[in-house]
């Protein structure tokens, strides 16, 4: 009686418990790898503990330059496409013009599109026009399929900002110029901030298009790739690791702030005794 | 910048506003006098909230200019006019606390040290204490003064309120028309208030415009308007007016003749819009008094006879409706101030007024009786 009673009290945290152990496992088999000697090139069992992997991460020097490589592509590929991103969104919130819904369809479209199609047409096409591939041929396609991405995240940031407040900024002696830097922007700079995060990850980790473009510049990605044939050196979970703790703490942080200004909000007393409502 | 133009009324010349083929503000010219509480009342869509923005910058007219002191501003851009407005919304800025909301319009116009005019604003609206806290943070009455003083604090030659009131419940809502009223005595700032509530208007306003259709039907004192419409909408968009559909049959020295539905009534010739052809003959539902025979009516009264169809005890009065002969329900307020019969549905009676208090407007023809129910809807009257 009391057991099935607990059951059915508990039977849902026990499934969020199995589900969050689903989504973490891999996580943690890679946390746990960046702290393995391991006994060949070859293996993936857990030999021996070492904090060795983490002491020297750059012990396999082509793999840092890799991750650095991937991290200026990312950084670049980051600011073009939220600057174009968010630009295309203000267009399509703000501005009224024939064309407008079809465009609001288009922008999906590269969301939408395989990787394997978007990676082999921009091969062709670099190879047409004779660009050659690299560094900026990378570039070039993170930016493309970043931009739709943006675009979609800053437009539903600025599609739930009240007008009023810019008319009553305007109406309160503040510029143009000066409406924007002081009530837009600050308003809009969540979304913006959330587009920049999501297009750097997704910058950071594309394997497909960038194996087509890439000539023969090797980003993280795909030096991984390269390594799996021979041997996954444990220096790739580090990073691997190290970029998770990043994102968490990025979360944890804006969490955080979130709480802190939630609890300043109900923690503020009440001014007066006797104050009217 | 305010300040330094000579102080002077606003006035408005043939402004005229279309969205495509719509016409919102049909050439619209009235002067607002200086320090005046002015309402510009109407239903929604009537064009005075378009009027309003117009005024404020925020939207461009037509045609016409806006005049403040002689001085066109029709086509500055909104930061460049001495006007400030309090928006339906309030519009705070919700990443900003109370005090930078309040400073906003001081710190844009380059003004350093804010703080003292910060805070003597936020007591004038009663809000000392609250300078940290987000707008989120506060009811709507307090929302509302926030927005109040952020607007006023830029000392404006012209206020305007758009509807500030409207999302209050009643009771703040009555708290908040006489605390706006005594601000506004304070301060001797021009107040531009757009409102639908026509007991919002006639508390507040010195002066009520009321609008319909992007013109306005008429412009006066309250006391005024209400008691003389000029228009049928007018008659019934202030208050209620129970209109009765008849001819001018004749003029009588300082009396009008109206044959209305066999009946025959004079009307002072001083409360007629129109003397002659089809008019409507209205009396306030106030006006009216119930008496149940025609040998009660006190002399020079005049009256209508019909069936009590409807009573409705309201506390302060008890509101009847009267179903004349044929068959047009005419409502009468009686003050329940304790020496009245009391009727009851089914009781034969007699509505009478003094002829006074009775107003004529002009009629189209083929336009019937026009009485606006009182009571809730009562079921199957309305039809």
């Amino acid at each position: 009686m009391k057991i099935s009673r607990w059951f059915a009290q508990h039977w849902v945290m026990g499934v969020a418990l199995l589900v969050l152990g689903y989504l973490f496992l891999p996580i943690a088999v890679v946390a746990g790898l960046s702290f393995n000697r391991p006994s060949s090139r070859l293996s993936y069992d857990f030999n021996e503990f070492t904090l060795d992997n983490w002491r020297n991460p750059c012990a396999t020097s082509d793999m840092c330059d890799a991750v650095l490589r991937s991290v200026q592509i990312g950084f670049i590929a980051t600011v073009a496409a939220t600057a174009l991103g968010t630009l295309m969104a203000f267009a399509l919130v703000r501005h009224r013009f024939r064309g407008r819904s079809g465009l609001n369809v288009l922008i999906f479209l590269p969301m939408a599109t395989p990787e394997l199609v978007m990676g082999t047409s921009l091969l062709a096409l670099f190879v047409a026009g004779g660009v050659p591939l690299g560094f900026w041929t990378i570039v070039i396609a993170h930016v493309m399929f970043c931009v739709s991405f943006v675009v979609v995240t800053v437009k539903a940031r600025l599609a739930g900002m009240d007008r009023r407040l810019e008319e009553a900024a305007m109406d309160l002696y503040a510029s143009e110029w000066q409406t924007f830097r002081r009530i837009t922007l600050p308003l809009v700079l969540p979304g913006i901030v959330a587009a920049a995060l999501l297009a750097f990850s997704l910058s950071f980790d594309d394997f497909i298009i960038t194996n087509f473009n890439s000539g023969t510049t090797v980003t993280f990605p795909m030096y991984v790739w390269g390594a799996a044939q021979r041997g996954i050196p444990p220096q790739v979970n580090v990073i691997g690791t190290a970029m998770f703790l990043i994102a968490l703490l990025l979360v944890l942080a804006s969490s955080l702030r979130g709480r802190r200004a939630r609890r300043a909000a109900v923690a503020v007393p009440v001014a007066r005794p006797s104050s009217r409502s | 910048m305010a300040r330094e133009t000579p102080a002077g009324d606003l006035r408005l010349a043939n402004l005229t506003k279309k969205f495509g083929a719509f016409t919102a503000v049909d050439d619209l010219s009235l002067t607002i006098p200086q320090g005046s509480f002015f309402a510009l009342l109407g239903a929604s869509g009537c064009g005075k909230t378009t009027t309003l923005r117009m005024i404020a910058g925020l939207e461009e007219p037509t045609s016409g200019q806006v005049l403040l002191a002689d001085r066109d501003i029709a086509r500055l851009r909104p930061y460049k006019r001495p006007v400030n407005t309090v928006f339906q919304s309030y519009a705070l800025f919700p990443h900003l606390d109370i005090f930078e909301n309040v400073a906003f319009g001081l710190r844009r116009r380059g003004i350093r040290s804010v703080d003292q005019q910060v805070r003597q604003m936020l007591s004038l609206v009663q809000l000392d204490g609250y300078e940290r806290r987000r707008p989120a943070q506060l009811s709507g009455g307090q929302q509302q003064r926030v927005a109040l003083a952020r607007a006023l604090i830029n000392h404006p030659q012209v206020l305007l309120l758009d509807e500030p009131l409207g999302a209050l419940d009643l009771k703040l809502r009555r708290q908040m028309q006489i605390e706006l009223k005594r601000i506004q005595t304070e301060v001797g700032i021009t107040f531009v208030h757009v409102t639908h509530d026509q007991e919002e208007a006639m508390t507040m306003a010195d002066t009520v415009a009321v609008m319909n259709a992007g013109r306005i039907e008429q412009l006066g004192a309250p006391a005024e308007i209400y008691e003389f419409p000029a228009t049928a909408f007018v008659a019934n968009f202030l208050g209620q007016s129970n209109l009765i559909a008849g001819e001018v049959a004749g003029g009588n020295g300082g009396e009008i003749l109206v044959t209305a539905h066999g009946g025959r009534f004079s009307v002072p010739a001083a409360r007629a819009r129109s003397n002659q052809g089809p008019v409507h003959l209205g009396v306030r539902p106030e006006k009216l008094h119930l008496a149940g025979t025609a040998a009660q009516v006190p002399a020079g009264c005049q009256y209508l006879d019909g069936t009590v169809s409807d009573a409705s005890y309201v506390g302060v009065s008890t509101q009847y409706l009267l179903r004349t002969g044929w068959g047009t329900e005419v409502s009468v307020f009686a003050a329940n101030s304790g020496a009245q019969q009391r009727f009851v549905p089914g009781d034969r009676a007699v509505a009478y007024w003094d002829p006074r208090h009775s107003f004529l407007l002009g009629r189209r023809t083929g336009e019937d009786d026009r009485t606006s129910p009182v009571l809730d809807e009562p079921v199957g009257a309305s039809s």
